[in-house]
């Protein structure tokens, strides 16, 4: 069939087309999984955005769909009433699906089988989509390069001597990659904004309590949030959906009703009220390019019908410090689980208890992980609670009154996803708090607990991706979407011209 | 603040981390520099904040009390690093001294 023929082809459309194509019957589910796995023998062995490709899963689940379209099912006909039928998609490797491992890129969990599925996993498949495999991620989330990984780090598509951005770095790499159209990944302080515009793509953290965290591994249970990947807004908007609401094994996800996200796109944006954060383009060290660019996108909300105006949000300049309190303290806690005991790497030859515990651990943590779990322990620890965590639980408060503030007269908050386009490989691992700043626009999103996405516009002057950051209010996806979809089609950012697709030619 | 090198192998007690000696140096340096940024929070007025534990207002979360398998046994135990029957299989974790 010509067009499972040329894999990359296929692999570059919208993941709508892809199963409109597969529903229709002019290409098979399982062509659809021979192509995404023809395309990743391509040029999968350069980019690293795979830790475990799940074949058998995929292929079972495309010839099962494949029968069943052959017996005249349709999608809301003996098939899931979903857009996505058939479409191949990929997992942040901190969720867990059954029939692959979970290892947070970690040696700890080197071997870690899941015992259960994520549900924001198994919301996506049910929706008839087929999993190729799990996706490389700097250890536990901690990271803005994917370079803390214990597997050898991700390359960006764009630029293979540059990061693809963390935590979710596979993640975001394989869609820009065409690996796939749709992935998951998992959001504490920008690790899916980030990445999302270090590769070029469309990347979202929803509301917190939107998407469930079960079988998510979790980082800091009061900042963790899983989204999509998409290269389109439709995509990222209709995986939204399908992941999205109430699960009875997160208490955090809520009960609020999930619009139909759809309904947002292509709709005009007279009377969206559009607010530039003005001090966040005042961030030293904020690449000029990166900050024209916003400028641009306002000035194009300004042409399509939206009132732009300008805003500022004077405590999100204590984000950072507060999440480096907040983000290793929970984490700190978090993975006190990985002891040696139950499950993961123990170390040999312990001579007591204590003995067994300290070295697993130091055996099966990367230095970065180490790092956050003795800031976290140190700020949780006698003596310097009150100045350090108790301070930074307060902190939010401000922040959240900021956001606040400009929600009562904006729609959406216009700012830079992260101060610079991808950098390179190793420029930054030395250096932890440069490392850290990658996120000091995304990280005051995370601790007010409402919503962003990160929109490419174009390509830089030396071929790597910009973009936007779109701030919703709480459970305000729509007008983010609403937004995007009217920018993403003023810009039509060139993702075919990822010049690792010509690898896979 | 700085941190001694005895606070960092203290730290790294309660956090159940066997440290090198080269790493001790290492993380003294580098928490230094993270918490010398870190302490920047110490200049927000924050005098009559309510300090945020969650970002979205919830009550309790309760669901029907009906009773619903829990995860099996035998997918419970699979990744246990080592086992016996049914059971998780541990080093000693009492000294000899506790024989008798």
């Amino acid at each position: 069939m010509a067009v499972a023929a040329n894999p990359q082809d296929l692999m570059f459309k919208p993941a709508t087309e892809i199963s409109r194509l597969v529903c229709a019957r002019e290409v098979s589910a399982r062509e659809v999984v021979d192509a995404a796995y023809a395309h990743a023998d391509a040029c999968d062995a350069q980019v690293h955005a795979y830790n475990q490709r799940s074949d058998a899963l995929a292929y079972a689940a495309a010839d099962e769909l494949d029968k069943k379209l052959a017996a005249g099912d349709k999608p809301g006909d003996g098939l899931p009433d979903s857009a996505l039928v058939g479409a191949p998609v990929a997992f942040k490797d901190n969720m867990n699906l059954q029939g692959t491992r979970t290892t947070c890129s970690s040696r700890i969990l080197s071997n870690y089988e899941s015992a259960y599925d994520c549900t924001a996993v198994r919301r996506l498949l049910d929706a008839g989509t087929l999993p190729l495999g799990k996706l490389n991620m700097d250890e536990f989330a901690f990271g803005s390069s994917t370079e803390n990984s214990a597997f050898g780090p991700t390359h960006n598509p764009w630029d293979l001597a540059r990061v693809p951005g963390g935590s979710s770095g596979g993640s975001a790499a394989a869609v820009a990659a065409g690996l796939a159209p749709i992935t998951l990944g998992s959001d504490t302080g920008g690790s899916i904004r980030q990445p999302g515009a270090c590769c070029g793509v469309v990347a979202l953290k929803p509301t917190y309590g939107r998407v469930s965290r079960y079988g998510c591994v979790a980082f800091a249970s009061s900042l963790d949030q899983i989204g999509p990947f998409a290269r389109t807004v439709r995509d990222a908007a209709l995986a939204l959906q399908v992941i999205s609401g109430k699960d009875r094994y997160d208490a955090t996800s809520v009960e609020a009703p999930v619009p139909d996200y759809s309904q947002a796109l292509g709709a005009d944006l007279k009377g969206l009220r559009v607010a530039v954060a003005t001090d966040f383009l005042e961030l030293e060290g904020l690449d000029p390019e990166v900050k024209a660019d916003v400028l641009d996108a306002a000035e194009r909300l300004t042409r399509m019908g939206a009132e732009v105006g300008e805003a500022t949000l004077p405590s999100t300049q204590y984000g950072l410090a507060a999440y480096y309190i907040v983000g290793p303290a929970e984490a700190s806690g978090n993975l006190a689980r990985f002891d040696g005991i139950r499950y993961g790497l123990r170390a040999q030859d312990a001579t007591d208890v204590l003995d067994l515990y300290m070295r697993s651990r130091a055996e099966g943590f990367g230095p970065e992980t180490i790092r956050r779990v003795m800031i976290g322990t140190y700020v949780l620890s006698a003596g310097y609670y009150d100045a350090y965590y108790a301070r930074a639980q307060k902190a939010r408060t401000v922040i959240k009154q900021d956001f606040d503030r400009v929600f009562a007269d904006y729609d959406l908050i216009l700012t830079p996803t992260a101060p610079t386009p991808a950098f390179k490989l190793g420029e930054k691992t030395t250096d932890p708090l440069s490392m850290y700043l990658s996120d000091v626009f995304t990280i005051p999103v995370n601790l007010a607990g409402n919503t962003a996405l990160h929109l490419p516009t174009k390509l830089s002057a030396a071929g790597l991706p910009l973009g936007v950051q779109l701030i919703g209010n709480y459970f305000d996806e729509a007008n983010v979407f609403r937004a995007a979809s009217a920018l993403e089609q003023d810009y039509q950012f060139p993702y075919q011209t990822v010049p690792v697709n010509v690898l896979g030619a | 603040m700085a941190l001694t090198q005895e606070e960092v192998r203290h730290v790294a007690l309660l956090a159940r981390i066997a440290l090198t000696e080269e790493q001790v140096a290492t993380l003294q340096t580098e928490l230094n520099g993270v918490f010398d940024y870190i302490d920047q929070i110490s200049k927000l007025d924050l005098a009559d904040v309510e300090p945020m534990v969650h970002s979205i207002p919830l009550v309790n979360s309760m669901r029907e009390d009906v009773p619903v398998p829990g995860l099996d046994r035998e997918r419970a135990l699979m990744n246990a690093p080592a086992r016996e029957a049914d059971a998780i299989l541990i080093p000693r974790i009492i000294g000899p001294g506790a024989d008798a």
